[in-house]
């Protein structure tokens, strides 16, 4: 059995709807579990970009990055470990207003996590992290111990070291 | 994510003309070439069934009993012609009674564009009356699929679909249109589609990869084919056959990518897999280097993958890039259209006899004949054997009948059998295995290849899990020819049970009805054969017949099919009994 390891697949497709639903059924047939999704506008107009990340061995990534390129409105499909990437994600941190000004140690756990706060309302405050897993994380466990009202983090964000030619890819096609 | 914007450049036709919606599906279809569709009429589609009405003489509408009736006999009707089968269904029970039929399309790769009619598109989501969301449903299984909801869609989506299904690997689209969509009007003109943008058909063929097979092909000693459904799809017959003469290859078949080759080829040697023929499947674990051609290492064909040709080189030939490397890692793939690739193979291979090599596929035949096919032609039991059905069909056809077979023993009986001389003759659910598919599918082939000899081999359950076509063959009075070899059981599962679960014989054991009277309520010339000597004067009297036939074979009860490789084994570990 062949090691598991973190894979960031990117899949460049028309912004069609349903193709989230027929890529993620691709998954599902397989019994994938996926660790985060992103979906959003890609670096050229009208082609859209997920980015997936899911825990297999390089084997079953190899061959379900085959499955997702071979849809009819995927462009192109990609893998990468995540030395082949410069990723991030992004949190929110939703907390109550009293405990920015009475307590000064939260403060310093804003300010040393390189953290902003986005909002401060006369109730919360939320404040927000971009960095890698371990960072929100670690900011989630300093908070912990105020009361964190809300927390959300978003998937994984990625873009690759290598060039992804999709605008070329695009440009061989001549109808 | 915005509804979709068609990328596809359309060129602005000058000359169009207004129309509804659903005047437009049936103008696409006929600018397609297509001229015959098969289906089941309900609310969310009648406009579209009018508009068949007013065009009853350019297109043809084939009512079947049961819309999975009606995509089976697309299905047929695709496989013998290689042309896009066409099926009409409405919404809600209408569409998902296509769904096995789509995933049987799917995973044989048959080209069929599905249309379904949809509720209006104010109601989408309001779970409307015959409201399900078939575009949900059929995503996984079909090629590609789209939902119109509005009417100035129609022309480019379907043009789209045809293109899709039938290009590259082939395979099922589903284009769900909204009623309003249909009643909706329009500007009409048609463009083809020529081509998507995130769409290859077809990998460009490397010539390298080419020279590299060439190379390795030279070298064997052992050189050993088998061949898929690609080489038919491809319509790489001839391709395939100069290569084979020329290297002197002995080439197996998978159970799709039967008639691709005629059985009667001094190196056709039989079919691989489960229930294939001793010799190939042996040498499958003998051979120095192995060639696959348009097939897709199924499990079925394989057995134990980490017992398979392990000692051998692999070259796999093949359009579709994923497939490569999925089941069986390859040391040579050569990507492309079979058709291109086998043609510049052919000046890069050496004239070889492998005479000796040859020879050994011979003794292993002997073996199996004497062990397993003697007892299926020349049978000392009392009770007929499949075999010896299919022979007499051979016979009486000389070896070129269509052959339409369903799911299970009758089935790897038809497979291992039945003889082929032109392509195209063999059509059956391979990867999906779905009972109930011969009848209907016999009635499309019929219509797609009216002159030739059209015959469904069906088991008693198969028959009865789409009996209701016998209606269909009624009413359009195709000259179908249908043979049921009946053992009063599930014989594949009783096969199974009997060497797998200590003879414990669950649910069958059929207990059916007289099918001759069935048939004969239909109008249908019927027959019933129990002894020998009868035999091949009722096949005699079937082919002869003109009209539709039913002949009902009692086969001995607990006949199974071997040679076998049991889940598990290794393919060299075939058991002939």
């Amino acid at each position: 059995m062949e090691e598991k390891k973190a894979y960031t697949i990117s899949v460049y497709t028309e912004n069609n709807l349903g193709l989230m639903n027929r890529i993620s059924a691709i998954f599902l047939k397989r019994h994938i579990n996926l660790e985060s999704i992103t979906a959003s506008q890609s670096e050229i107009k009208n082609v859209f970009r997920f980015v997936f990340v899911i825990k297999l061995s390089e084997d079953k990534v190899r061959k379900l990055v085959g499955q997702i390129e071979k849809q009819i409105e995927v462009i192109k499909a990609y893998y990468h470990t995540d030395e082949e990437t410069i990723h991030q994600e992004s949190a929110l941190y939703k907390i109550a207003t009293n405990l920015l000004f009475d307590d000064r140690q939260i403060q310093n756990i804003i300010k040393n996590s390189n953290a902003n706060i986005v909002t401060v309302a006369k109730d919360y405050f939320v404040i927000e992290k971009t960095g890698r897993r371990k960072e929100t994380e670690q900011l989630y466990d300093e908070l912990t111990p105020y009361g964190i009202k809300q927390f959300v983090r978003s998937g994984r964000i990625s873009v690759s070291k290598e060039a992804m030619n999709i605008s070329k890819t695009l440009q061989n096609f001549n109808y | 994510m915005e509804t979709l914007e068609l990328v596809e450049k359309q060129k602005k036709a000058t000359d169009t003309i207004k129309m509804a919606g659903a005047e437009a599906v049936i103008r696409s279809l006929l600018a397609e070439g297509a001229t015959l569709g098969y289906g089941y009429p309900g609310g969310a589609i009648m406009p579209v069934y009018d508009v068949i009405y007013k065009y009853q003489d350019q297109f043809t509408h084939i009512l079947t009993r049961h819309e999975q009736g009606a995509i089976h006999a697309a299905q047929g009707f695709a496989r013998v012609t290689g042309e896009t089968g066409v099926v009409f269904a409405t919404s809600g029970p209408g569409a998902t009674n296509l769904v096995t039929g789509i995933a049987d399309a799917q995973i044989d790769s048959t080209p069929l564009v599905c249309i379904t009619g949809q509720v209006a598109s104010h109601l989408l989501g309001t779970d409307a009356f015959q409201e399900t969301d078939i575009i949900g449903i059929s995503t996984p299984i079909t090629k590609w699929n789209y939902q119109i909801t509005k009417a100035e869609e129609i022309p480019s989506v379907i043009a789209k679909a045809f293109y899709i299904a039938n290009s590259g690997r082939p395979g099922p689209v589903l284009i769900d249109i909204t009623k309003d969509a249909q009643m909706g009007s329009l500007d009409f003109s048609y463009e083809k589609c020529k081509g998507i943008r995130s769409y290859t058909p077809k990998p460009e063929m490397k010539i390298n990869q080419v020279k590299a097979a060439a190379e390795l092909i030279n070298s064997a000693k052992k050189p050993f084919i088998v061949m898929g459904q690609g080489v038919i799809i491809g319509k790489a017959e001839q391709e395939l056959k100069d290569f084979i003469e020329k290297a002197g290859i002995p080439t197996a078949s998978t159970a799709l990518g039967l008639s691709g080759l005629d059985t009667n080829h001094p190196l056709h040697v039989g079919m691989v897999g489960m229930h294939g023929h001793y010799a190939p499947n042996i040498k499958t674990n003998d051979c120095d280097v192995f060639i696959a051609i348009g097939m897709r290492f199924d499990d079925r064909v394989t057995g134990d993958l980490s017992r398979y040709a392990k000692q051998a080189k692999i070259i796999h030939f093949e359009i579709d890039p994923a497939e490569v490397d999925k089941n069986v890692e390859t040391d040579i793939a050569v990507l492309g259209d079979v058709k291109e690739t086998l043609a510049a193979l052919l000046p890069l291979i050496n004239t070889v006899a492998h005479t000796k090599w040859h020879q050994e596929f011979k003794d292993l035949y002997a073996i199996e004949y004497n062990k397993v096919i003697k007892q299926q032609l020349e049978p000392t039991k009392e009770g007929l054997t499949m075999g010896e059905v299919l022979e007499g069909i051979n016979k009486e056809t000389n070896d070129d009948a269509v052959i339409v077979s369903d799911v299970g023993q009758h089935q790897m009986f038809a497979c291992r059998y039945a003889k082929f001389t032109n392509t195209r003759s063999q059509v059956t659910s391979g990867g999906l295995g779905t009972m109930g598919f011969a009848l209907p599918a016999a009635i499309g082939a019929k219509m797609g290849a009216p002159d030739r000899e059209v015959i469904a081999i069906i088991g008693d359950g198969g028959y009865q899990m789409n009996i209701q076509e016998l209606g269909t063959i009624f009413q359009t009075k195709t000259p179908v020819k249908i043979v049921v070899l009946n053992n009063s059981f599930l014989g594949m599962v009783r096969q199974w049970q009997e060497l797998f679960f200590d003879k414990r014989y669950a649910s069958t054991e059929m207990v059916n009805p007289d099918f001759v009277k069935i048939a004969a309520g239909y109008d249908i010339k019927a027959n019933k054969v129990s002894k020998r000597e009868n035999l091949q004067a009722a096949i005699q009297e079937m082919v002869t017949s003109k009209e539709s036939y039913f002949l009902e074979v009692v086969i001995e009860k607990e006949d199974n099919v071997f040679p076998m490789v049991p889940t598990g084994a290794a393919v060299s570990e075939c058991r002939l009994s």
